[in-house]
This record gives C-alpha cells, structure tokens and sequence, in this order.
C-alpha cells in the first residue's frame, strides 16, 4: 500500500499509531519526532501519507503541512491531523493550510485505518 | 330363341356377378377407410402417449431440482449465517488486537526507562491518550508526611493540587483501602472539583499502596469506558506502581551513588595528614 509517515512527538502515541498502521495491508510506518524530523524523513522516503500531531516541539503539525504543502514534490501527499478535543482552533487551521482529514484522541484504531485506506486509495 | 334366352341368361348373371363384385369392392374400401382411421388414431395415441412419458419425466426432473434447489437454498442460509458468525468474530478479533496492542504500547513504555520523571510522563500520555482523561492528578504517598502529595497533573497546574490525608475523602479512602472508584456519572459535565474524583486507581505494588491516580474530567468525545479502559487501569494500578516505585529507588540510588563517588573522589584527591 506505501510508506505512512507518523509524525508525533510522545514515544507511547507513536508506537500506538505504528501498530495500527502497521495492520494496513502492505503498509510500512515510518516515524518522526516533529516536523523538521518529518521533513528529513520526507527527504529519504517515498511517503504516501502522513499522519500528524499538531503540538510538537522544534517544528509543529501546521508549519509542517504548509511546507508540505508548498513543496510540488509533496504537495498531493494526504494529510490527517491528530487532534485533542476543544482544539478547534488547531482544526481550523490545520485545514486552512492543507489537513485533509482529523481524527480525535483517544484514537480509535478501526477508524484510524479506515479512513488511512480511504485516503491511501485517493492517492 | 333358346339360344337367345341363354344368352340373356348369362348376360343377367353376368350383370348379377358384376354387381356382387362392385358390392364387395365397396365393402372393401369401406374396411380399408375404417382401418386407415383405426392406424391414425392409434398413431396419435401412440404419440400422446410418449408425450405423457416426456412429460412425467419432466415432471420428476422439475422436483428434483426443486428439491436440489430447497437443499442449496438451505446450505445457502446455513453459509450466511456462519458468514456472519465470522464476520462478527472477525470484529472481535480485531477488537482484542487493539486492545494488546494498547496494552502492550502501555506496559512496554511504562518499562522502557528508569528516569522517575520520564515514568511520570509515559504515565500521563497514557492516561491522556489511551484513556482519554482531560483533567487528572497522580499522586505519591510522602513516606515522611503519609500524605498523598501530587506529583504530575494534566489539565490543572500540579502545585494547584492539595496535598490529601490518607483516609480524606474519596483519593484518601482509595489510597487507604486499595480498592479502584468508578462515579456513576462519568460523562456528567461539572465544575473541576479537586476532591471529588469521577475515577480514582490505587497505585500498588501487590498490597503496598504507593499512590494514586484521580481522573476529574473526561474528553468530550470519550462517552464511556470501555473494558479496555478497565484493562488499563488495572495495568496502570500495577506497571504504572512498579515503572514509578523501581525509577524513584533508581533515582535515589543514582544519587545517592553519585554522592557517595563525589565524597571518594574528595578523600582520594586529599590524604590525610
């Protein structure tokens, strides 16, 4: 299916998101501690999604989508942001510069690799 | 005259003879109507009658199939049905993936560090993550005071957390008696009282109470918990007791090690006399 980029800086969250995305048919989870790890990463991997926090050290989740998205070797890459509830302020921010999706925490597993699929497929 | 009488005679029968001869050709192709008649009918009868036989056998074939086809009909349900047996065990099965795999991300990063605030930390992402807790406090016993004294919190500011006798109120009886407390409203939106927990999990290594963990608030889209939500708070009761008890005796030796080889160093350096 392709390389997921899972872009989080708490070790527990990014251990959790590489067990479900790794029940992804053919998927391969590649982490990354912040956004500018993210962007190294990008730099050495075929990535064909990305899942990212907002709050992160060094680099967070909006200054990593608009770089994405400014980038015309990245900028079709699907995007899904994790969130907390209440941050809607992030929410909107991150789809003003280019989330396709979110996905709450507590993250539930069966949903995370739905729409992952669903978004894979897209691209 | 006499010959002329026999002649006439003879013409007479001969005339008589005729007539008897076209009598019985008649007769004849009257027979030979009725038997080409008769031949027809029984041609058709012949034929109606190998129709029948088609037709029975025919007959018998439609309720074989008809049966065949009742019986594939039934396999047919009985397959569905185990379909969604499997399907529904399918979700179950994945389900309890999910829930190891919770488990097991939570028990392998409350034992991947001895460094006592990194534990503390693993132990707050996992009750904000894996939980869903907004507002929490984990509290230690002061083994000099035996108070409850906080040491990590989420959602309120840790020095904000009062200090709570052992035995006061509900955190207090929870820390006493070693026994979990679930509110029964837990979805219930209300105003973060400190003192009036809606979960409450004693930290203990088997009967040694160390701390405890006190849940105020919940995220708005955490409805409920789940049995997985109780699975990791016996973990967290358990792991979570032993990763913060083993990093604060780890802790405390590391330093006290490090004393110790700071005051060798100063007595090699300085001999006396």
């Amino acid at each position: 299916m392709g390389n997921i980029l899972i872009v989080e800086d708490s070790p527990t969250m990014r251990q959790l998101i590489s067990f479900a995305v790794k029940r992804i048919h053919g998927a391969n989870a590649i982490e990354a501690n912040d956004g500018v790890d993210a962007l190294k990463k990008l730099l050495s991997n075929k990535i064909d999604l990305i899942l990212s926090d907002i709050n992160m050290p060094v680099m967070d989740g909006i200054k990593l989508i608009s770089l994405v998205r400014g980038n015309p070797a990245y900028k079709d890459i699907p995007i899904i942001v994790i969130t907390t509830e209440g941050a809607e302020e992030d929410r909107r921010r991150a789809f003003s510069v280019g989330a396709d999706a979110f996905i709450p925490k507590p993250i539930q597993t069966q949903e995370l690799i739905k729409l992952a699929n669903k978004l894979l497929k897209k691209s | 005259m006499e010959k002329e009488n026999s002649a006439f005679k003879k013409a007479d029968e001969f005339l008589q003879m005729f007539k008897r001869g076209e009598e019985f050709t008649k007769a004849l192709l009257k027979d030979n109507e009725k038997l080409r008649y008769n031949i027809v009918q029984l041609e058709e009868q012949l034929q109606r009658a190998g129709n029948e036989e088609r037709i029975k056998l025919f007959e018998e074939r439609i309720t074989q199939l008809e049966q065949e086809l009742s019986s594939y009909h039934e396999r047919f349900r009985e397959v569905e049905a185990e379909n969604r047996d499997f399907a529904l065990k399918y979700l179950e099965v994945e389900e309890e993936n999910n829930n190891l795999a919770n488990l097991y991300v939570a028990s392998y990063q409350l034992h991947s560090t001895l460094d006592f605030s990194e534990v503390l930390r693993v132990v707050l992402e996992i009750v904000i993550n894996l939980i869903g807790a907004r507002e929490f406090t984990i509290f230690l016993i002061d083994e000099k005071t035996d108070d409850l004294l906080p040491v990590a919190a989420e959602g309120v500011e840790t020095s904000s957390v009062p200090r709570v006798k052992i035995g006061q109120g509900i955190i207090g009886s929870v820390a006493r008696e070693g026994e979990s407390f679930f509110s029964e409203n837990i979805t219930e939106t209300k105003e973060l009282n400190l003192n009036d927990p809606i979960v409450c999990i004693p930290l203990k290594i088997k009967d040694h109470i160390i701390g405890v963990i006190s849940i105020y608030t919940l995220l708005l889209q955490k409805a409920g918990f789940t049995n997985i939500d109780y699975e990791l708070f016996n973990l967290l009761a358990g792991h979570a007791a032993t990763a913060i008890y083993s990093s604060r005796l780890y802790t405390q030796s590391e330093r006290k090690l490090t004393t110790l080889q700071s005051f060798l160093d100063l007595l090699k350096e300085k001999p006396v006399g």
